[in-house]
């Protein structure tokens, strides 16, 4: 089993770690949908097992994958608005998503905080031939 | 918090950029138009009011506010300074409240100007918005008193100058703790000694100035404020009465401050905290008339009739308030006014009454501090050496003022009377002490309806009343409703009994204090019969019987995790997604998302091979950090996630457990091998205590010591299980210590007469607290709340006979012990277990020294 790998990047310039910032991504009742981003094949179906996250590399952005107990996937930006916390490290339920350094919790659903701390991104993530595919 | 140098602009209880509420086209909204100029306390709580009369069906609120962020309690920025509460913690209301709520919210955008013939208000940003009613609640600033070089020729001040009214400076002053080291706080009233104690908490070296002879003049006599200021002096903090500033020194940072008396202050942190003004300029470039404040009626209006003003900003017959309880009873009085709820309601002034918590010291004050006619009856109880001052003003056989320092036990009974102007004890005394039996005479029952219970929120006895009358049945409920008791929590123990008082004792305790985890509504026992009865040995199995729905939480998985190894033993199904990050892989997850390594190190007891090999793997790994820790090992810190597998391998030796709700550590004394006193061998019984309880999960963290003496040099006496060796053989048994946030001596739970007895009864309790504690309760709650007489009945003279299921319990759980490094070191437990989550955003390097 080899580690995905992951160069150490930049952080993305774009806003998304403050609260209150846009968060590009989350659909919003009332506004247009957000544009479809370009997949971007982040690893093999296999790397990410079930029940827990993984962090990858897909474009500029860094994101983590993780596969639930029903075996669905999700996507989000992979580092925590509240303090960088590493989200692919978080615990999981149908849900939400709670970071494991201060447990603050966000919704699979919109990438919205149960705890006031700002959005995090979602992505769209699917199955293509064995690989997991993100649209970043 | 950013880190040094950070400039944090993060909008607290902001919303994302983009959410728009949709406006109605105006022609066809006929509302009339209700303008809020400060999105303060006073502000947002009117709009509050006003909604609740039903008020967003008459008015189109716009909010117009000077800060970015939401409305949060200015009241609580002092244990935010303090890094005791969290700046998200103190959001009132967020951008989506108001979205939610249908208010539009311009925040950011300061009201330059009123056009009161117009009726329209003029924006910084250029913008302008109509109105038919218009509230003024533009609050208070900091006042800067004059002073030679505090401000640069711009007009601002000098860098490393900061007043203490918002988030925004509270955010400067706490990223200003990191680099500087010594504080001069201007203003020894409640704010500045507020800041002064925040401060010093962060190590700074702490220097308070104050005008006048004695500390909180406005709140307390010359007495009271010479005891008050021993105990501030007592916290390490230097006061300086009767003391005036005439210069700030520094050309480009402050460094320091010249007083009058020519004595020189050094200092690269000034907070300013010497009292505020009321926010005027608006309302006086409009042409409203001003005095101190802006000038109000009984109904909060100014002379426009369409303008009103409500909070610190207003001067009502006379008097402005710096408090924000006036500033609630502004915003009931105009919103029944506004909405035409009760369009007679009036405001007659406050009788101010404060509680507070200041630089560690019980406050309490109502009213005047010291007799002001010949006729007034003062009685005065003082014990300096307690930094206890009691005392009350009574006038006509009514109470006119209190003040309660150092002990506010009859704070409830005082603020009634007060309040109520009720009939007194013809023995006076009876007002400050209790010449009962001991039993607190509260008398909820006489409180008024709309006396303050509690003052951060200002959630009066009524509105707790008219909670519980609307179905809110438990005190939680009641406190999610109003607020009460959610701001610095002094007055919890009041908003209980108005609770069951209200109730007629009628109270359910919120079922889910009761949980053992919040995902599963059963308490710890018949969760357990519950498991052990389906036989649910994983965590999954857990929820899909007996959770609502089958529904999984995620903040559950954990405490469950720990229960279910508790019961099974060897025989748990161990699931990834049911285990904390720092349980998948064996290292305590640190801020910037690396890890800490913390080989076992049993008592304490090492080798120069062990130090040796550590050495290496520090050096191979370049492991940022090696420390020792609190609990007599040694921390790598700074590990990459990856590295785990291999460092483990390399060092060779077990995992110390530094990460997991379970036994840890056990510290011991240099015992009776070397040392000159010792009376018994602790090292050697730390030794077997750690060997034979290594790893075992429990509720919380176990942290043990064993020390050979009295003399305690391990901390036996402050620990979760500690032993203390007392000669002739003999060793006593402490459990529920704590040497944490509260300090509590563990108790006496037995005196035995060997290490193999030692043993025997730290395993009896170690499985009666893992079998009968909650999740994350540290022994030092637990004791305390089954009682030692209990335990000593249980866990010592086997009262109940289980006594044997205990030990067999606790063997089959060291059965099944295995340590988790040798185990996921060679082999992972799911592909990608040790893969890194990192990079992620940078965080500010943790220096290495």
């Amino acid at each position: 089993m080899t580690a995905p790998h992951l160069e150490v990047a930049e952080a993305p310039t774009t806003p998304g770690t403050e609260l209150g910032s846009p968060a590009t991504g989350v659909a919003v009742p009332g506004t247009a949908a957000p544009p479809a981003g370009r997949a971007h094949a982040v690893a093999r179906v296999g790397d990410v097992p079930p029940g827990e996250g993984r962090a990858f590399v897909a474009g500029d952005a860094q994101v983590a994958v993780f596969r639930l107990r029903d075996g669905s996937l999700h996507a989000t930006q992979a580092a925590c608005p509240h303090a960088g916390g590493p989200l692919a490290d978080g615990q999981t339920d149908a849900d939400v998503l709670v970071c494991p350094l201060h447990l603050y919790g966000f919704r699979w659903r919109d990438g919205s905080s149960t705890g006031g701390v700002g959005p995090v991104r979602v992505y769209p993530v699917r199955e293509v031939d064995g690989m997991l595919v993100v649209d970043v | 918090m950013g880190g040094p140098g950070v400039v944090e602009n993060r909008v607290l209880g902001g919303r994302p950029e983009g959410l728009t509420t949709i406006a109605v086209d105006d022609d066809l909204d006929t509302r009339a138009r209700l303008v809020v100029v400060g999105n303060g306390m006073a502000g947002a709580r009117l709009v509050e009011e006003v909604l609740e009369r039903g008020g967003g069906e008459q008015f189109r609120i716009t909010v117009f506010g000077d800060e970015p962020h939401g409305n949060y309690n200015r009241i609580l920025l002092s244990p935010v300074l303090a890094g005791e509460t969290h700046e998200d913690d103190i959001v009132l209301n967020s951008h989506d409240w108001y979205a939610d709520n249908g208010v539009t919210l311009r925040a950011g955008v300061r009201v330059e100007r009123i056009d009161t013939a117009a009726k329209v208000v003029a924006a910084s940003d250029g913008t302008t918005a109509a109105y038919d009613h218009l509230v003024l609640a533009t609050g208070s600033y900091s006042f800067i008193p004059p002073m030679t070089g505090v401000r640069r020729e711009d007009g601002g001040l000098l860098p490393g100058v900061y007043g203490f009214r918002t988030i925004d400076e509270t955010r400067d002053l706490l990223a200003a703790t990191t680099r500087c080291t010594r504080a001069v706080v201007m203003g020894g009233g409640l704010l500045g000694l507020e800041a002064a104690r925040a401060l010093q908490g962060h190590g700074m070296q702490v220097d308070l100035v104050h005008a006048m002879p004695h500390l909180m003049n406005a709140q307390l006599d010359a007495e009271a404020g010479a005891i008050l200021k021993r105990s501030v002096e007592a916290l390490g903090i230097t006061v300086h009465l009767d003391a005036l500033a005439g210069e700030v020194l520094g050309d480009e940072h402050v460094e320091g401050v010249l007083l009058r008396d020519g004595r020189r202050l050094d200092c690269d942190l000034l907070v300013v905290a010497t009292g505020v003004r009321p926010h005027t300029d608006v309302a006086v470039r409009s042409g409203l008339e001003v005095e101190r404040g802006i000038v109000v009626d009984d109904q909060l209006r100014t002379d426009d009739p369409d303008v009103y003003a409500i909070g610190e900003c207003a001067q009502h017959r006379g008097s402005v308030y710096g408090l924000v309880a006036p500033a609630w009873e502004h915003a009931r009085v105009l919103a029944d006014v506004l909405t035409g709820t009760d369009p007679t309601a009036e405001y007659h002034g406050s009788r101010t009454a404060t509680k507070l918590k200041v630089a560690g010291v019980d406050v309490a004050t109502m009213g005047a501090s010291t007799p002001e006619r010949d006729s007034d009856e003062f009685l005065v109880i003082s014990e300096p050496r307690r930094g206890v001052h009691l005392s009350v003003v009574i006038r006509d056989d009514r109470l006119v003022g209190a003040t309660l320092l150092g002990d506010t036990r009859k704070v409830a009974a005082l603020t009634q009377a007060f309040d109520r102007g009720s009939a007194l004890p013809g023995e006076r005394i009876r007002l400050l002490v209790d010449l009962t039996d001991g039993k607190e005479e509260v008398g909820v029952a006489e409180m008024p309806a709309d006396s303050q219970v509690c003052t951060c929120n200002g959630v009066t006895k009524g509105a707790i009343c008219g909670a519980v009358a609307d179905g809110c049945g438990s005190v939680g409920a009641v406190m999610d409703r109003t607020r009460a008791g959610r701001g610095c929590g002094s007055c919890r123990s009041l908003v209980r009994q108005v609770v069951e008082w209200a109730a007629d004792g009628d109270v359910t305790e919120d079922p889910a204090a009761s949980y053992y985890v919040p995902g599963v509504p059963l308490a710890k026992p018949a969760l357990i019969a519950a498991i052990r009865e389906q036989d649910l040995r994983s965590v999954s199995a857990v929820f899909a019987a007996l959770a609502p729905g089958g529904a999984e939480d995620a903040r559950s998985k954990m405490g469950l995790t720990s229960l279910l190894k508790t019961i099974w033993g060897t025989g748990f199904v161990r699931e990834k997604d049911a285990e904390f990050v720092n349980d998948r892989v064996h290292a305590n997850i640190q801020r910037d998302g690396t890890f800490s390594v913390v080989p076992q190190m049993k008592g304490g007891v090492t080798t120069p091979a062990q130090l040796r090999r550590i050495a290496d793997v520090a050096e191979k790994y370049e492991v940022p950090m090696v420390k020792v820790t609190g609990g007599q090992r040694i921390d790598l810190l700074g590990v990459r996630k990856e590295d785990l597998p291999a460092m483990w391998e390399d060092l060779g030796m077990p995992s110390g457990y530094a990460y997991g709700k379970t036994m840890r550590t056990v510290k011991t004394c240099v015992g009776s091998d070397f040392c000159r006193f010792g009376l018994g061998d602790s090292t050697q019984l730390g030794i077997d205590l750690e060997t034979r309880f290594q790893g075992i999960e429990s509720p919380a963290k176990i942290k043990m010591a064993v020390v050979g003496c009295p003399r305690n040099c391990a901390e036996a006496y402050v620990k979760d299980v500690g032993v203390v060796a007392v000669g002739n053989g003999r060793w006593e048994v402490y459990v529920g210590g704590a040497a944490g946030a509260t300090v509590r001596k563990g108790d006496l739970l037995a005196t035995v007469d060997s290490p193999g007895a030692v043993i025997a009864l730290a395993g009896r309790f170690v499985q009666y607290y893992r079998e009968h504690a909650n999740w994350l309760e540290r022994t030092y709650d637990f004791v305390p709340r089954v009682g030692l007489e209990h335990l000593r009945r249980v866990v010592v003279e086997d009262a109940d006979g289980i006594g044997a299921d205990l030990d067999a319990a606790l063997q089959r759980s060291i059965d099944a012990y295995t340590d988790p490094w040798g185990q996921d070191g060679k082999q992972p437990a799911s592909p990608g277990q040790f893969a890194s989550s990192l990079p992620l955003v940078p965080l500010p390097q943790v220096p290495v020294r």
